[in-house]
């Protein structure tokens, strides 16, 4: 299994869970936001999707049942660390 | 019992269906106003329990939290805790749940709670949840919060009254003794209780259809996205041009009809040229956007009702981000393509207050439906009809690039801005996107009827005020009857001109133009109407007279002229409603001031340099 990389490196349809946030690189007011969508040291994410036309920015990912969009900028100070169980049949 | 009607507020997270309960429970009877001092719109209506009581309810912003990160999460908060000014303490509050996503809407409901209001959650689109293969017990989740919780279905009508039934005895039993189970550090602590109720509450999970997420795989697709994008846009303003043709005329055709009907009927006079030139003509020349501001809107809502319009946003993020906005700014700034007034309205929407400033500030460069009249009429007057490629008009060539003139105009001067005057750290993209959502035509026409209202108010005021002080000025003072010159050149207005003259005269503008950008500064299209008076005005003699207005520019006009008064309304503010409209969603004059000086400062440089580069090439 690979271990710990940032949200922004993941690849598509692979689930991770958060191991860390470099709240310092986020302001104050988007760290809140960020919590308030369940982004949170510990939260089981999965990246959906990735921008238009072959871009890496914005992402979409699925966090429990919700599906939410967060830019390149932010993703990269979440470090995450993938687990096994991905791409359902 | 006091005899004012209890107030009962509904608050939850965005996307939880609170404003489709909120529909549901009050009906169209709804009440559209601003919290005092900020611009956070305050939606009451009436409600009525089961034995006819009355109560006020008001559906307050959606909030992801009781920390504030925009203001309308600040006045949900205020209201919650009963310290928003302009509102009453609530006497109960219904806490709306998405019952599909419990987990994360609990820390809201948790965090409300806590206060030890008067609460009653409503378990909303419970229907969903269990297409979504989720089994969820509501008498655990009651057990778990301590407050009691009715599943809903508000689309459905299900739900409706149990939860009205629950209100009224939160209402009679006022709780003393309320045990709240809330841990005391905020914020990290909140997701991990939220997580931990929702599992009491989830009986069982299994992956249900997951036909949201398909769909997605399409519309996010990152080549097909866009060009599906491409072809909702290009339906819209197909849509908002070709439907409006026949309601546009029918609003003509009746204006003109009570017109002549008060023509016939008051004596000449003052008074009857004040009702059939101020009043009617003013007030007509903009209630005949209201066909394509509705079907603009109907687009918009049912976009925004599916879930799509976040998808909208998603795909043009990038792009918007390259000039300092974010994928927020799309949907305001699409909508000022029909009218700047609506898109400056939406940009409420927007949380960074920078993103929102700028926002406003460059939409009134995109070209709204008003310049469409300035521009038919220039174009098919100096531009020919000759085909440029299969299929492709030199005319219709024109048209676009005055779009594209504005968007590129609009895109350099938010990255100026960004960099200046709204200088700050770029804001983020954070934002949900909803599952999709069939939606429900009642909730549509409440929205529509709303946004016409609201317009239809607007044309009644504002605008009237404005048309009747042009209308003034070009009136008065009456010319003597022994003077050679015309009313307009009398005029306050005619005066006026002559001063504007000189200084539009470098950039190809004669005296009759400087009249005649006066009164556009109501609308824009009153500019046409303004040169066709002037100009029938000025006939020599009958003959001359007989021409058309677009017979009478050519003779009038040079190219250069007529290309440098188009490229002065692709940038020149003139639209006194924007102006108030601004003035009204930043509090206070001096970011309209700021606005109207730059483009002003934008449409005589790009109508300069339109003037002298054509006369350079011998145009």
């Amino acid at each position: 299994m690979p271990s710990s990389t940032t949200l922004d490196l993941l690849s598509i349809r692979q689930s991770a869970e958060v191991v860390a946030i470099d709240w310092t690189a986020i302001s104050d007011n988007e760290g809140r936001r960020l919590r308030a969508l369940g982004i949170d040291v510990g939260a089981p994410v999965e990246k959906l999707y990735k921008g238009m036309f072959g871009m890496n920015d914005p992402i979409a990912l699925k966090v429990g049942r919700m599906m939410i969009a967060v830019r390149k900028s932010h993703a990269r100070a979440i470090s995450v660390s993938p687990v096994a169980e991905t791409i359902p049949a | 019992m006091s005899e004012i009607a209890p107030l009962i507020v509904l608050a939850g997270n965005p996307n939880s269906g609170k404003s489709a309960l909120f529909n549901a429970l009050t009906g169209a009877r709804q009440k559209i106003a601003n919290y005092p001092g900020v611009t956070v719109e305050r939606k009451s209506g009436h409600f009525s329990f089961a034995d006819g009581r009355p109560a006020e309810l008001v559906d307050l912003p959606g909030s992801y939290s009781l920390d504030p990160t925009s203001p309308d999460e600040e006045v949900t908060r205020g209201v919650i805790m009963g310290l928003q000014k302009g509102e009453r303490r609530p006497d109960a509050i219904i806490l709306v749940l998405d019952a599909a996503n419990l987990d994360n809407h609990l820390r809201f409901a948790l965090e409300v709670i806590a206060l030890g209001s008067p609460v009653v959650v409503a378990l909303n689109m419970m229907d969903l949840a269990e297409r979504d293969g989720l089994t969820l017990d509501p008498a655990k989740l009651e057990q778990a919060l301590g407050v009691p919780v009715v599943p809903t279905v508000a689309v459905r009508r299900r739900g409706l009254q149990d939860l009205s039934a629950a209100v009224e005895s939160r209402l009679q039993h006022k709780p003393d003794n309320i045990e709240p189970v809330v841990a005391k550090d905020r914020d990290h602590g909140l997701g991990k209780q939220a997580k931990r109720i929702a599992k009491l509450a989830i009986v069982s999970e299994t992956a249900g259809r997951r036909w949201s997420e398909r769909a997605d795989a399409v519309f996010l697709h990152p080549f097909v996205g866009p060009l599906i994008l491409f072809g909702v846009l290009f339906v819209m303003f197909q849509a908002v041009f070709a439907w409006s043709e026949a309601p546009i005329g029918w609003i003509e055709g009746a204006s003109e009809w009570v017109a002549a009907a008060v023509e016939t009927n008051l004596p000449a006079g003052f008074i009857r040229d004040f009702i059939i030139e101020g009043a009617i003509g003013g007030v007509g020349s903009v209630v005949v956007f209201l066909p394509q501001i509705l079907i603009l809107f109907l687009f918009i809502l049912l976009l925004e009702a599916s879930g799509y319009m976040t998808r909208a946003a998603y795909i043009m993020d990038r792009m918007m981000a390259s000039v300092g906005l974010s994928g927020r700014s799309f949907i305001p700034l699409l909508s000022s393509f029909a009218c700047a007034i609506p898109g400056i309205m939406a940009t409420r929407s927007i949380s960074d207050p920078r993103d929102r400033l700028t926002t406003i500030l460059v939409a009134p460069l995109m070209t709204c439906s008003a310049r469409l009249p300035v521009y038919a009429i220039i174009i098919g007057a100096f531009i020919p009809p000759t085909q440029v490629g299969p299929g492709i008009g030199l005319q219709g060539l024109v048209l676009f690039g005055l779009y594209v003139f504005g968007i590129i105009g609009a895109m350099i001067v938010a990255l100026v801005l960004r960099s200046t005057v709204t200088k700050g750290p770029n804001s983020g993209f954070l934002m949900e996107m909803p599952k999709y959502q069939l939606p429900l035509m009642k909730d549509i026409l409440i929205g529509l009827w709303q946004r016409a209202w609201i317009f239809l108010r607007r044309a009644g005021t504002i605008i009237f005020a404005a048309t009747v002080v042009l209308w003034l000025l070009l009136t008065f003072p009456k010319v003597p009857e022994d003077s050679a010159m015309s009313q307009v050149d009398y005029s306050a207005a005619g005066r006026i001109a002559n001063v504007i003259a000189p200084i539009v005269k470098p950039v190809g503008f004669d005296r009759d133009i400087a009249l005649a950008l006066i009164p556009a500064m109501a609308a824009r299209e009153v500019a046409v109407a303004a040169l066709a008076t002037t100009y029938a005005i000025d006939a020599p003699d009958e003959e001359a007279e007989a021409k058309s207005l677009t017979e009478r520019l050519q003779s009038r006009w040079s190219l250069p002229t007529a290309l440098a008064f188009l490229a002065w309304f692709v940038f020149a503010p003139q639209c006194i409603s924007t102006i108030a409209v601004t003035r009204r969603e930043t509090n206070g004059w001096r970011w309209p001031t700021f606005m109207v000086v730059y483009l002003f400062a934008l449409a005589y440089v790009a109508a300069g340099i339109t003037y002298w580069s054509a006369v350079a090439l011998g145009l």
